[in-house]
């Protein structure tokens, strides 16, 4: 809780929630080029209003989402290690001002897909998990690329990443039950399969829990990988059936990439020692390509409901 | 006017004036029970939009609660109070607040004029019940409930507990005999007021008012009492999911709900626009005179019905990762193994996949690397070759190529020389076809150029890991379809064992083989048995090859002796 003294207000229009309404929380830095894209989506998708925490960005992100009428925002200069990478302001914000609403908690670079997401609003999808008494809803956060070398074709402010990164992995995860937190640890795609094919322990989760109904005494326990109370993270069925879940479409592999690894690198703020980063940064001198002959290409929710990717579940 | 209508009302009153407007502006009368939860400033403000039809009354208000008595009541007041006030009205329709007409209202008088002494109503004895959620059925009728299975489900669960542990039961009134079924329903004048004027009326509320979810057996064992012209099925469109709430529909069903032929739909989600818009415009509604035919939807419903409860075999995903024993089928789709073929024939891979069109793998869990068809690096759904990805979680492995290749089988090479992680997995798969030529793995020993001591060693370490496998296939848990042939029995006769196996994959039109695999030559293959016996090693599974016969027979013979006819 002293993370909450980091944080100061830039703009704060959280009066305007109204009961129901369902809110994306995000924290960002030197995000601006997707900030355009990222707000029309969620938008699109039915988001009423938008938590956002700026970790000092310097290329414009705070002046622009500052003058978002559905965007309230906080910038603090503080590590985002420290604040266990972010978790500490969020989890913050959230018992502030997410009580009781449903509220998605994703990256700049992550774009929620649910089932019927083309047709129906996200509203529909919270009221039937309200009356199904469900308060959780899981995803796999599924890591998109280009075909060819990641700075090949430039990311344009507005623009649609998954028109440049429409490829992606459709059957190489792996997954194991965390026993003590009982949420699954999903790794694989195209980060395992080029970055750590040589060490997989190491390779990210991709399992995320991003949609919840909040309640204050909730918590995010490491990203949006584990929550506390425990229950909220079955978000799987253990009996042979399958829940309704998503996908956080991960728009990270695009031009900017190269340079956000380096930047990240150099502040080292990222999680256990960012070996992640050094593993993209070793990998990226050698200009690789992700895509391979057995990539898909995205389609639809529907495309990615057959692959196994997601489900219906029983919403029909 | 032959049809009015009853709506219990609770949320979204804008849904419910619309859809009572619609009712009323078509000459039906409309009788409204709005929630008492509702606050009083909602319902004045509903009361006071709907002041300008004549045919619109409300009706006194109950606090009402899901599978609670007060439903029941709360329909009992508005049905006297319709019947009362609208003396022309034969027919009498339950509805909700959350119902939409899918047909224009002319077409459902027309339906009750041609059926004028019909009850459409839902009613099934306890026993012909599938859906009894907490596992209730008759005891809904047997025992008492008095506490609210929403609120207090503690207390709920214990009285249930308590009553049966003391056998307690309750009697059931003279003369009825439970029924069940959907609380949406149509009666006729006659039948209902036969109900509602029942001189017996307060013993039965009585009764009723501590079953559990009576709004969904009152009228429905009632009106056995009072007619025969009874039509057992509901008006209203409405499914329910595996928990008992719901299914609700929105613009996307739009089509589906047009093709029904249904009059009336619920649950229909407040937001859904499309769907009040098209509905509630008479004009784009059709006059179609067809019957209600909701099977599409009930197909569509039952499917997500599954998809939750028994889901898609051989998938693990986010929401999906049966414990162990549950998978309900550890893999998608069948697929082969076979150990021992590689070592004995020269050209297996090639030569099962032209003969039968599998997808012929090498040793996909070799040491060295993951050998699929063709050697690619990487394969379908961008599984890579990497032995410390596939060994990382070699289940996940095995499950994903399987999932990934839906529609094609799949076949691939193992041998005690692999990686055994798998060895259970695959014996407890009934999806599995293994077939095993035992202690052929001492064939690449046999040609091998090593020193014998080495040799020796390794044989016994390969026997022993192919013991133990043949253990596990041999077991009480296994489930594969195995079949396993010592490599003295196989090489006596190779040909009818793999007409066998290939007809069983049954990919092609079974018909005799006329090509067989090209075997490697076991001249000298009984001395370098004996050899190893001569060392101390007891080289038990390839069977009884006597010494120097294999290597006379092959002499006498001319080569592919096993080709039939």
């Amino acid at each position: 809780m002293r993370k909450r003294h980091d944080l100061s207000v830039v703009a704060n229009r959280t009066s305007k929630i109204a009961p129901g309404d369902v809110l994306v929380m995000s924290t960002l830095r030197n995000e601006r080029v997707r900030l355009d894209y990222f707000l029309s989506y969620y938008r699109n998708l039915g988001v009423n209003h938008f938590l956002i925490v700026d970790n000092d960005s310097d290329d414009g992100s705070r002046e622009f989402l500052a003058e978002q009428d559905d965007v309230s925002l906080w910038t603090t200069k503080a590590g985002y290690k420290r604040a266990r990478f972010g978790v500490d302001w969020l989890n913050w914000l959230a018992r502030e001002y997410a009580h009781d609403h449903w509220t998605l908690t994703v990256d700049p670079d992550e774009f929620f897909v649910f089932p019927f997401s083309d047709t129906r609003s996200i509203k529909a999808l919270t009221d039937w998990l309200d009356t199904t008494s469900v308060r959780s809803f899981g995803t796999l956060l599924l890591d998109m690329y280009p075909k060819g070398p990641l700075d090949a074709q430039p990311y344009r402010p507005g623009q649609d990443p998954f028109e440049i990164a429409c490829w992606f992995d459709s059957g190489n995860y792996v997954i194991e039950k965390n026993p003590y937190y009982r949420n699954l640890w999903v790794q694989g795609g195209p980060r395992m399969r080029v970055f750590f094919a040589n060490d997989p322990k190491r390779a990210p989760a991709l399992n995320k829990i991003p949609l919840v109904k909040w309640d204050r005494t909730y918590v995010y326990v490491s990203s949006t990988h584990t929550l506390l109370p425990r229950g909220l993270n079955l978000v799987y069925d253990e009996w042979g059936g399958e829940k309704a879940s998503g996908v956080l479409l991960h728009a990270k592999f695009l031009d900017t990439f190269a340079h956000k690894a380096e930047e990240e690198l150099e502040r080292r703020q990222h999680y256990a020692g960012s070996h992640e980063y050094k593993a993209y940064a070793h990998k990226l001198a050698d200009d690789p390509d992700l895509w391979c002959k057995w990539s898909e290409k995205y389609i639809n929710w529907r495309q990615l409901e057959i692959l196994g990717l997601m489900s219906k579940g029983n919403w029909a | 006017m032959s049809v009015g209508f009853v709506m219990l009302v609770h949320t979204a009153l804008d849904r419910a004036e619309q859809v009572a407007r619609h009712w009323a502006n078509a000459d039906c009368p409309v009788v409204i029970h709005v929630d008492k939860k509702v606050s009083r400033k909602a319902n004045a403000a509903f009361i006071a939009k709907l002041s300008d039809l004549p045919n619109v009354r409300f009706s006194r208000r109950f606090n009402c609660e899901w599978g609670r008595w007060s439903l029941v009541e709360a329909s009992q007041a508005a049905s006297e109070l319709l019947l009362h006030d609208f003396p022309e009205v034969r027919h009498v329709y339950l509805a909700s607040g959350s119902c939409l007409p899918l047909r224009p209202v002319q077409e459902l008088k027309d339906y009750l004029a041609d059926r004028p002494m019909t009850n459409f109503i839902e009613s099934v004895t306890t026993e012909d019940v599938p859906w009894t959620v907490g596992g209730l059925d008759i005891e809904r009728f047997t025992l008492r409930f008095p506490f609210s299975w929403k609120r207090r489900r503690k207390l709920f669960d214990w009285y249930v507990g308590f009553q049966r542990r003391w056998k307690f039961k309750r009697k059931i009134p003279e003369g009825l005999v439970p029924h069940l079924g959907s609380q949406w329903w149509c009666l006729t004048r006659q039948t209902l007021t036969a109900i509602l004027e029942d001189p017996d009326r307060a013993k039965y509320d009585k009764y009723f008012s501590k079953v559990w979810i009576p709004d969904e057996s009152y009228y429905q064992t009632l009106v056995r009492l009072y007619s025969t012209n009874i039509e057992s099925r509901s008006l209203t469109l409405s499914k329910f999911d595996f928990q008992g709430k719901p299914h609700i529909f929105y613009d996307d069903h739009m089509q589906l709900l047009r093709r029904s032929d249904c009059f009336v739909a619920r649950k229909i989600w407040p937001h859904a626009d499309k769907l009040y818009r098209g509905f509630l415009s008479d004009d784009a509604s059709i006059l179609t005179g067809a019957e209600p035919n909701p099977g599409k939807i009930d197909r569509l419903f039952s499917k997500a019905v599954e998809r939750r409860t028994k889901g898609r075999p051989g998938l693990y995903m986010q929401s999906r990762f049966p414990n162990s024993g549950w998978e309900n089928g550890l893999t998608a789709a069948p697929y082969s193994v076979f150990e021992g073929f590689g070592e004995l024939f020269e050209d297996f891979e090639d030569w099962l996949s032209r003969v039968t069109g599998v997808r012929a793998h090498g040793h996909l869990f070799a040491k060295e690397r993951v050998e699929f068809a063709g050697r690619q690096k990487v394969f379908a759904g961008a599984l890579s070759d990497s032995t410390a990805l596939r060994d990382y979680n070699p289940r996940a492995f095995l499950t994903s190529l399987i999932w990934n290749t839906r529609g094609e089988r799949q076949a691939f090479l193992f041998s005690p020389r692999d990686n055994q992680a798998l060895s259970w997995d695959l014996a407890k798969d009934a999806n599995a076809q293994i077939s095993v030529i035992s202690g052929a793995w001492a064939v690449p020993l046999f040609y091998s150029n090593a020193n014998f001591s080495d040799i020796r060693k390794e044989a016994a370490r390969l026997q022993k890991i192919e013991a133990e496998h043949l253990d596990a296939l041999r077991s009480y848990y296994a489930r594969a379809r195995v079949r396993i042939w010592t490599l003295a029995d196989f090489v006596e006769n190779p040909m009818e064992p793999l007409q066998t196996v290939i007809d069983e994959i049954g990919l092609r039109a079974t018909h005799r083989l006329t090509e067989a695999p090209r075997m490697i030559s076991l001249d000298g293959f009984g001395q370098f048995l004996q050899n190893l016996k001569n060392q101390g090693m007891q080289p038990h599974l390839m069977g009884d090859f006597p010494v120097g016969q294999s290597g006379d027979k092959s002499r006498n013979r001319p080569r592919k002796p096993y080709l039939v006819k």
